[in-house]
């Protein structure tokens, strides 16, 4: 009876407010605008037969009418690919040296790390509003340094939501990396080298390979929020830098169209399946390995 | 001991440059004299008596506060149940299903989550404010504890608990006196992650608050949206301080726990050798 209860209050809740929600969603991508003004029709209280009578696929068709979102989840999808590619380039190296780091130091070394993810998000983006405009920090150092002679234009470009997206979910890359690393065992790379390998392909052929499900944890954790990202698009990108967390939000707001944002909420979930499931996957192989 | 190379320390260096001094920048800003944000024009703190006098942000940090602590209060019962059930409970009707929904929120984007949110409320009819926030925050960060308690509970030796009930204890009691405080710096860093995430989240609050319940994140967008400011800058500054001076005690606080506890094992090795 005790089990049933504890079982049974979290599965609820979940069902209620996180599954429930999505088949919402999903019902009403598949309404009409001018029935889906609430409260709903159909509703279940019209019995299944009108429910399903007044759906169609007319939003997702709608969707491929207009290019906007075909061009949004190409641009979300190449945006979200070379963010993750950038932060892995720049995370790599800090994980590896803070693996190296002597072991009195480590803890030190991941408190820095996971000191910035304690700070709000939405400061860390606004942060870098200052730095990178044309009248900014960046912009003056580089013309004090005669570097440039005319300030660049950054802000509000995808160099800045490039920047953003790598700023903000670096800690994301640095510690599942790290975690790796740190298990490795230090006498393989010893090894290697005696075994005639350089210091640069022992790296390659035993330390890399070993730290595969770190990069592939990592590279998921900022690939996948990248993708629906919202706020850095918003306040770093230009009018040009399409993403579809900002189409969405701006479908839902300005234009009041629900069904549509509902599709394309369907349509981003769906291309999203996918890479969930394979993190959930690597997740499990991990925690099998660990345990 | 292992010396770091000269390439591992330039990458920790310009990799902590990366990170820190974009934040520093904000601080040492806030104290600047000049509204131009970018031009220096001396020290001053007049910024934060501006930010102190108007009361729109007081008020949203107030709703702030209240809103991340219940949903992180709540959260952290629900979070830590669904743990439990993950590591201990074995078999169930559903047990996939159950544990998808643990996983699935972590990676979901938020206007996904805040989208369906809003639609539900407005399908039963619930109106938008700091009950529907509440509602949202404890259902994401349910999820965060329950994944930072479950990686405890699987390390935890079980025969403490069946022990435990050996020896007479009920299965309440022998969480509550055996369970619960061998995993308890779990159960607390998840309820600090869930209050932070609530203090943090701007995208899913905006979907299902109302006129009356502006966050603080959801004020500071806006102003944001219109240009850097000083006074945004002095609020990030407060916000900075607080959340580094939490984080170092609450370090501190579990350094100390840790070696108490050394001590204490140190000297049963010894009473007891």
């Amino acid at each position: 009876m005790r089990r049933f209860v504890l079982i049974a209050v979290p599965y609820a809740w979940l069902l209620a407010l996180f599954l429930v929600p999505f088949l919402i969603v999903f019902k009403i991508s598949l309404s009409d605008i001018a029935l889906s003004i609430p409260p709903y029709t159909p509703t279940l209280k019209d019995g299944v037969a009108a429910l399903i009578q007044g759906l169609d696929f007319e939003n997702f068709w709608f969707l491929t009418t207009d290019d906007l979102y075909y061009k949004a989840y190409a641009s979300s999808l190449k945006i979200a690919l070379i963010s993750t590619a950038l932060t892995l380039l720049v995370g790599y190296p800090i994980a590896y040296g803070m693996a190296r780091a002597p072991s009195e130091w480590r803890a030190t070394l991941m408190m820095l790390v996971i000191l910035p993810f304690w700070t709000s998000f939405l400061i860390r983006v606004y942060a870098w509003m200052g730095i990178l405009s044309n009248e900014g920090l960046l912009n003056q150092l580089l013309i004090a340094m005669g570097l440039i002679d005319a300030p660049l234009t950054i802000l509000n470009t995808n160099t800045a939501v490039y920047i953003g997206i790598v700023y903000t979910y670096l800690p994301f890359m640095i510690l599942p990396i790290y975690a790796t690393l740190e298990r490795m065992d230090d006498s393989l790379i010893e090894a290697a080298e005696d075994l005639g390998c350089s210091r640069l392909s022992a790296f390659w052929l035993v330390t890399v390979p070993l730290s595969r499900s770190g990069i592939i944890a990592g590279s998921f954790l900022v690939f996948i929020p990248a993708l629906g990202e919202f706020v850095i698009p918003s306040l770093l990108g230009g009018s040009g830098t399409l993403m579809i967390g900002k189409v969405l939000f701006e479908e839902f707001f300005n234009n009041r169209d629900w069904p549509v944002a509902s599709a394309v909420a369907v349509i981003l979930l769906l291309i999203l399946i996918i890479p969930i499931v394979l993190f959930q996957r690597n997740q499990q192989k991990q925690a099998e390995a660990g345990a | 001991m292992k010396r770091l190379s000269a390439f591992n320390v330039t990458s920790l260096t310009l990799g902590f440059a990366f990170l820190y001094l974009p934040m520093i920048l904000l601080v040492i800003y806030s104290f600047n004299e000049s509204r131009l944000v970018t031009v220096w024009a001396g020290f001053s703190t007049k910024w934060y008596g501006e930010l102190l006098r108007d009361e729109a942000f007081l008020d949203a940090a107030y709703v702030t506060l209240q809103v991340a602590v219940v949903s992180s209060t709540i959260a952290t019962v629900l979070g830590t149940m669904a743990a439990y059930v993950l590591v201990n409970a074995g078999r169930f009707f559903g047990r996939t299903l159950f544990s998808g929904m643990i996983y699935a929120p972590l990676v979901m984007p938020e206007v996904i989550t805040g989208l369906s949110l809003l639609l539900l409320f407005i399908g039963i009819g619930l109106d938008r404010g700091v009950l529907t926030i509440v509602l949202a925050h404890t259902t994401f960060s349910m999820c965060y504890v329950s994944v930072v308690v479950s990686s405890r509970l699987v390390s935890f030796d079980r025969s403490l608990e069946e022990a435990a009930l050996d020896l007479g204890c009920n299965r309440l009691d022998a969480f509550r006196l055996v369970t619960l405080p061998i995993i308890a710096p779990a159960v607390i860093s998840g309820w600090l992650l869930a209050f932070t995430l609530s203090l943090d989240d701007l995208v899913i609050a905006s979907f299902v608050s109302g006129p009356s319940s502006t966050t603080l994140p959801i004020k500071i967008w806006s102003s944001v949206r219109l240009g850097v400011t000083p006074e945004i800058n002095a609020l990030s500054t407060l916000m900075i301080a607080i959340v580094t001076v939490g984080v170092i005690t609450a370090s501190l606080i579990s350094k100390r726990g840790a070696a108490r506890a050394q001590a204490d094992a140190q000297a049963a090795d010894r009473a007891t050798g």
